[in-house]
């Protein structure tokens, strides 16, 4: 559903208009689960959270001061309730991740040039390789620590602005910005790594 | 000095990069990223492929639904917004 379509939604229901209700639960359900999945990574959590996520929703609807700001609050909601049964993950890192470990190796002798990166020219639209690594991007993600996915799965799955992530999360949006940047490295190396791998000619071909 | 001097611009940059992906910076620290992007084969290649790890992200479909909804956990949803919408107007 589009970010449009999904604000309307909400400005039905503000207005009073229940048509637009199964549509919403149907629509934010799915969001919900995958969010709190991926944060609680217990499915069984997961469906517990979507629903009291969506009982809190619905019970303060009318504290939702601009539609447009829906998703986010629907988020915020949600991480709290994440927040009530999470546990302590054991991939936390005690701090923010250096940039260093991200810099792509270089040659052996230092040379700059002879950076070691896959090309990425060739991904397709569409295809095998394109699903392969859409699968390699959701265990990236789910095997990142708990403070980059949830920067990662807000700012660039569900496309919230740095400012409402920031919000999400009671992060101010430089800290957004920090863990952001080494999610998506986090996630560049994996995807570099399997590419890189994929491309290594297979031994008797 | 050169290299080093190149090595610096690209740590730099690095560290920047998301910024500069998501027209967050400065124009005119905009303008330098750019500048030096195009004059340096690791870091285009570099940057080229951060950008298509997020348009990855952008085009990503969770596999795994919630299973349907039961019929008494949905009427209780309703019941909740019901309830607001009679609070708000008493």
């Amino acid at each position: 559903m589009e970010r449009a379509a999904e604000i309307e939604l909400a400005r039905q229901l503000l207005a009073g208009d229940p048509e637009a209700f199964d549509r919403f639960v149907d629509h934010f359900r799915a969001k919900i689960f995958h969010y709190s999945q991926t944060v609680c990574g217990h499915r069984e959590d997961a469906e517990e959270v979507v629903q009291e996520t969506l009982l809190k929703v619905f019970e303060n609807f009318d504290q939702l001061r601009d539609p447009e700001h829906v998703r986010a609050w629907v988020f915020r909601i949600a991480k709290n309730a994440c927040l009530m049964k999470r546990r302590k993950s054991v991939y936390a890192p005690r701090q923010e991740l250096s940039l260093d470990e991200f810099l792509p190796a270089r040659g052996a002798d230092g040379d700059p040039v002879k950076i070691e990166i896959a090309d990425w020219s060739g991904i397709p639209e569409n295809g095998v390789l394109r699903s392969e690594l859409q699968h390699v991007l959701e265990d990236a993600i789910a095997n990142m620590p708990e403070i980059y996915r949830s920067v990662m799965l807000l700012r660039d799955v569900e496309e919230l602005s740095t400012e409402e992530t920031a919000q999400v999360l009671d992060l101010n949006p430089d800290a957004v910005k920090t863990r952001l940047h080494r999610a998506r490295l986090l996630a560049r190396k994996t995807l570099d790594s399997y590419l890189r791998a994929r491309r290594q000619p297979v031994e008797g071909n | 000095m050169a290299s080093h001097q190149h090595d610096e611009n690209c740590k730099k940059m690095f560290a920047l990069l998301s910024e500069y992906l998501d027209l967050e910076l400065l124009a005119e620290t905009c303008k330098e990223m750019a500048a030096h992007i195009s004059g340096c084969g690791p870091c285009a290649a570099f940057t080229e492929s951060l950008r298509k790890t997020i348009d990855l992200c952008r085009a990503y479909q969770p596999q795994e639904l919630p299973g349907p909804i039961a019929r008494d956990a949905r009427q209780k949803l309703l019941e909740a917004y019901q309830k607001m919408l009679a609070g708000r107007r008493s």
